[in-house]
C-alpha cells in the first residue's frame, strides 16, 4: 500500500475500524510517521469522546476488584509481563555487537548455552546459516537485528528480552502486502535467535506479539516490535 | 471525571491530586493503587461504552477488564506527547470491546438511541459530570451531518470495519473513510469549547 493510502487511514485506525491486516500496516507505517502520529492523536481524542455518549450504568462493584486482584497477581516483581528490555546499554552493546556478527563470534555463544535444548539449538543453527550467506542483509533496530538471507530467509536476534508472562508466548510474524503470517513461537532471553518460518522479502514487515501459549492464527494484540525488511531485492 | 465513588474505598485515595497522565505514570511503576485510582475515574465511562457497543454486561465487564489490564501491562508505553491518558485508556478498552463484539458476532446497527438514565446509587456529583459529557457529546454528534454521525456510530459503537461499512451502505471504501475523517475533525472542533467550571478540578501538574 503506499503511503499516500496508508496516511488515509489515520481516522479508521482512530475509530478501531480497520480488520488486522489493515491495522498492522498502519501501525508499521504509524511508527516511522510524523504527520499520522499527530494526526492520530488529534482523531483519537474525537474517537474517544464518543464513549461518553453511551450511557453509563454501573458495573458490578465486583468488577473493581476482579480487576486489582488480576493486577496483584500479575506484579513483574512475580513474573515479567511483558517484552520489558532488561538492561537497554547492555542491549545497545548487543546491538553492535550483532550488527558485525560474524559466525565465529556467533557460534562460541552457542556453545556456552548448555542449558539449551535441541530445539533451541536447531534453531539456532537455522540462523547461523542465514548468517553464514553471503550477501545476506542485517537490518539493525535498537534492541535487535533482522537478519535476511540472499535467500530470503529471515531470522530475529534479539538482545535482553525478558520472559513472556505466564501461559503467554511471543510470537513473530511476516506480513508482506497481506495479513500477518504466523512465523514463530518463541520466549526470552539473553540473546534470542529466532529463524522466521515465512521468507522475508524487500518491503516484508516483520512483527512480535505477545500471545497465548501455543500461539494463535492471526495477531490478537499490537505489536511490541515492527521492523520492515529495507533491503532492496 | 473526578471523585468517583462506586466501592467501598479499599485505598486511601492518595492520587486524587494528580493528573491522569501522572496517574499513568504511576501505573507504569506497578504501583496498584493508581490502577484503582484510574479505575475509579473512568471504570464508569468504560462500561458504558462496552455495554453500548456489547449489549451483554458479562461481556461489558471483560472488556472494562482486558482494557484495564492491557494499561496495568503497557503503562509504560504510554507516551503523553501522543495523546490524553484517558484517550489512551478508553482507546484500549474500545479495542477489547470490539475485538469481542466481531468474535461473538454481536454486532448490530440501530442509531445511538438517548437513554433514559440507570437508576444510580453514586453521588449527585459524579452523576451530574457524566449526564453533563453525555449531553455534551450527544449534541456535538447531533451538529455532524447525518452521514458522517452514521459513519462514526456504526464503527465505533457498532464494531464495523470500513470495509464491512462500505459494503453495508453501498459506498466506496474511500467514501466511507472520508466520512470518518470529518466526521472526528468536525467533532473535535465542536468539543473544543470550554466547559464550564473546568479550572474548578483541574489537576495540579505532576513534578516528581
Ligand atoms: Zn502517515
Amino acid at each position: 500500500m503506499e503511503a499516500d493510502a496508508l496516511h488515509d487511514l489515520t481516522a479508521a485506525y482512530a475509530l478501531n475500524a480497520l480488520d488486522a491486516e489493515d491495522a498492522g500496516r498502519y501501525e508499521a507505517h504509524l511508527a516511522r510517521c510524523q504527520r499520522c502520529q499527530s494526526e492520530l492523536a488529534e482523531l483519537s481524542e474525537s474517537a474517544s469522546a464518543l464513549a461518553y455518549a453511551a450511557d453509563a450504568p454501573r458495573p458490578s462493584p465486583e468488577l473493581r476488584s476482579r480487576i486489582l486482584e488480576q493486577a496483584r497477581s500479575e506484579r513483574p516483581n512475580v513474573v515479567p509481563l511483558r517484552p520489558r528490555w532488561l538492561r537497554p546499554v547492555i542491549a545497545a552493546a548487543a546491538v553492535a555487537a550483532c550488527a558485525a556478527i560474524g559466525l565465529g563470534l556467533w557460534a562460541s555463544s552457542l556453545s556456552g548455552k548448555l542449558d539449551r535444548t535441541e530445539a533451541d539449538l536447531a534453531r539456532q543453527q537455522r540462523v547461523a546459516q542465514i548468517l553464514a550467506q553471503p550477501g545476506s542483509h542485517k537490518i539493525a533496530f535498537s534492541r535487535g537485528t533482522l537478519v535476511v538471507g540472499a535467500d530470503g530467509k529471515g531470522a530475529l536476534l534479539l538482545n535482553q528480552l525478558a520472559e513472556p508472562g505466564s501461559g503467554r508466548t511471543y510470537e513473530a510474524w511476516v506480513a508482506d502486502g497481506g495479513a500477518p503470517q504466523p512465523a514463530g513461537l518463541f520466549s526470552g532471553g539473553t540473546t534470542v535467535a529466532v529463524p522466521l518460518d515465512q521468507p522475508v522479502r524487500a518491503g516484508a514487515t516483520v512483527l512480535v506479539t505477545e500471545e497465548k501459549a501455543g500461539g494463535t492464527e492471526a495477531p490478537s494484540r499490537a505489536p511490541f516490535l515492527i521492523v520492515r525488511n529495507t533491503a532492496q531485492s | 471525571m473526578r471523585g468517583m465513588s462506586e466501592t467501598p474505598r479499599l485505598m486511601t485515595r492518595t492520587f486524587a491530586h494528580l493528573s491522569d497522565e501522572a496517574v499513568v505514570a504511576m501505573l507504569a511503576r506497578s504501583d496498584e493503587s493508581a490502577l484503582a485510582e484510574l479505575y475509579d475515574r473512568f471504570g464508569r465511562v468504560a462500561y458504558g461504552l462496552a455495554l453500548r457497543i456489547l449489549r451483554d454486561e458479562r461481556l461489558a465487564e471483560d472488556a472494562v477488564q482486558e482494557g484495564f489490564l492491557a494499561a496495568w501491562r503497557n503503562a509504560d508505553r504510554f507516551i503523553p506527547e501522543r495523546g490524553k491518558a484517558s484517550t489512551w485508556l478508553l482507546t484500549l478498552v474500545h479495542r477489547r470491546a470490539v475485538d469481542l463484539v466481531r468474535r461473538e458476532d454481536r454486532r448490530r446497527a440501530e442509531p445511538l438511541t438517548d437513554g433514559v438514565d440507570a437508576p444510580s446509587s453514586g453521588s449527585a456529583e459524579d452523576d451530574a459530570w457524566l449526564r453533563f459529557e453525555r449531553e455534551r457529546v450527544q449534541s456535538a454528534l447531533k451538529q455532524l451531518p447525518d452521514q458522517q454521525r452514521e459513519a462514526l456510530e456504526l464503527a465505533y459503537y457498532g464494531g464495523f470495519t470500513q470495509s464491512e461499512l462500505a459494503e453495508r451502505l453501498g459506498e466506496p471504501v474511500g467514501t466511507i473513510k472520508s466520512r470518518m475523517f470529518t466526521g472526528l475533525a468536525r467533532l473535535r472542533e465542536l468539543l473544543a469549547d470550554p466547559r464550564p467550571g473546568e479550572a474548578a478540578w483541574k489537576p495540579t501538574p505532576y513534578t516528581t
